[in-house]
């Protein structure tokens, strides 16, 4: 899923600051998921903009509501006609949700009310860690279900460097050397010797830095 | 084909080789870098110059090199795969031997939230290893990564770098074939201080006959202080000191720290020398170039002109 943080408060107050009354826009995927934008933390945050601006004296209306996905045409179409009146549209989905707004609607201003993170997995409840970068280019079969483009800090992909120490990367304690997981595992299925293939050099043209991506199933356009 | 440089020589006929580091100033004075040359001329067989060590910016590797060529060192290029991607490394790498640098050692660099600028984009399109192989196959096939052909192939001497003391400990002879196969011709090791290991980790490297493959030399680096000596202990990832080592610096008193930390050093030397397969040291004399001149000279190396 996408893993976003909320904005600071006072960087969100700033956004609207020249507002009068805006749409608090929720999305019911990943970012209800991660628990940062869905119909729970649009409620919460809606109703602490109404009171900051109540305590500056300057009122701001503020309503709520949560499209199912705003990343989709199908779910961001149904907003139309309903924008009227609002000064902008603050956005808790991720950025592709506050864009897609955005570009459905350009006659109004759509704010961003999270910081998007990192496609992730739920570790533990209230934990969420990276662990894909959609570079395009799988590698996990051969680095037993690890991704050293993700997970190591530098993206190596003949790891580990010389700072792995105690099964942590150098960059932090609380992450774990993606290198040290590849070799436990191997050692794990008695494949160590596989450890002395030699990577080569990635394709990242595959990535992001190959310019923006884009994927078209010509079978499926209508 | 050009004689090989001087480092390569001294190797080749089995002379126990002796290389120092030197880091280029944070400024664009060429004093700095002829100041610290200037104590390590007649001790040394190469200088290292480093390249944005502890990803803080300094003055460039290239820059420092020729400087000290000019003075008459061999130097070693330093190229981290932090900064660069594929065609500024390949770039670097025919500039520095248009400009007579004869050798490059490859590393990965520190990751660069320990330096100055912890905000930086950082690159890592290849690795160290893929490094070593890039410059191998511009250097042996003409090639560039892409296939293209290099009209004036470089020639250079090729290094690479290897902890013993990271983990996990039982890949690191394993991870040196690597980059020996890739095409490493020589290795310096992260600095020794725990010689046990050390020897450990020497005698994986023997089995595999990594040392009949390439010339390894080990890492020496003298403590100023107990305060160094923690720190290198607690802060720097990868280096491991042993407490026996810092409670014995602690245990002299302040105006005699230096003379503590040399007489480490020596000892280190001299165990290190007795292990079979080391071939040289590599003397990382941090901001104490100064300090060189009296470790070779103490340890009976001063042997070259």
């Amino acid at each position: 899923m996408i893993v976003a943080d909320r904005k600071p408060f006072d960087e969100i107050m700033e956004m609207i600051a020249p507002c009068e009354k805006i749409l608090l826009l929720g999305c019911n995927e990943c970012v209800t998921v991660c628990a940062v934008g869905g119909t729970k933390e649009a409620a919460l945050l809606a109703s602490q903009i109404r009171m900051r601006r109540h305590v500056e004296g300057r009122p701001v209306e503020v309503d709520e509501k949560t499209l199912e996905r705003q990343c989709d045409p199908e779910y961001a179409n149904a907003l139309a006609g309903t924008l009227e009146g609002y000064d902008a549209v603050l956005s808790i989905a991720c950025g592709c949700g506050v864009q897609f707004i955005a570009e459905t609607y350009p006659g109004i201003r759509v704010l961003p009310g999270v910081n998007t993170r990192f496609m992730g997995v739920t570790e533990e409840h209230g934990v969420w860690v990276e662990r894909c970068q959609g570079c395009g280019d799988c590698v996990l079969d051969r680095t037993c279900g690890i991704c050293p483009v993700t997970r190591c800090a530098k993206s190596i992909m003949n790891g580990p460097c010389g700072g792995s120490q105690k099964g942590e990367c150098e960059l932090r304690n609380d992450t774990p050397c993606a290198w040290q997981l590849i070799i436990d595992r191997l050692t794990a299925r008695g494949e160590l010797d596989r450890y002395s293939e030699i990577a080569k050099p990635r394709d990242w043209s595959t990535s992001r830095d190959g310019g923006p991506r884009k994927r078209v199933r010509e079978d499926m356009r209508i | 084909m050009t004689a090989p440089g001087n480092l390569e020589r001294v190797l080749a006929r089995g002379d126990f080789a002796v290389t120092a580091e030197c880091g280029p100033p944070r400024g664009a004075d060429p004093e700095s870098i002829r100041r610290k040359g200037g104590y390590l001329k007649g001790f040394v067989d190469a200088v290292n110059v480093t390249d944005n060590q502890t990803a803080v910016v300094r003055m460039s590797s290239m820059a420092g090199c020729v400087i000290l060529k000019e003075m008459g060192f061999d130097p070693v290029l330093q190229m981290t795969v932090r900064d660069r991607n594929r065609i500024a490394l390949q770039s670097d790498i025919l500039g520095a031997a248009a400009l007579g640098i004869r050798n490059i050692l490859c590393l990965s660099g520190d990751h660069q939230s320990f330096g100055d600028h912890p905000e930086a984009k950082n690159v890592h399109d290849i690795d160290s290893i893929q490094l070593v192989d890039t410059v191998r196959t511009m250097c042996d096939e003409g090639r560039f990564l892409s296939g293209d052909e290099i009209k004036g192939r470089p020639e250079l001497f090729i290094g690479c770098v290897e902890n013993p003391f990271a983990d996990p400990f039982e890949i690191r002879a394993l991870r040196l074939a690597k980059k020996i196969r890739a095409g490493s011709r020589f290795v310096q090791t992260q600095c020794i201080f725990n010689v046990e290991k050390f020897a450990r980790w020497m005698e994986m490297v023997r089995d595999l006959g990594l040392h009949e493959k390439a010339f390894i030399l080990a890492g020496i680096t003298p403590m100023k202080s107990p305060g160094m000596a923690r720190y290198m202990k607690n802060s720097v990832p990868g280096m491991d000191v042993p407490d026996h080592l810092v409670e014995r610096m602690a245990s002299v008193p302040k105006e005699r720290h230096w003379e503590e930390g040399i007489a480490i050093c020596l000892e280190t030397i001299e165990k290190v020398k007795a292990i079979k397969g080391v071939a040289g040291i590599h003397i990382m004399a941090i901001e104490w170039e100064g300090v060189v001149p009296e470790i070779v000279r103490k340890a009976g190396l001063e042997t070259r002109s």
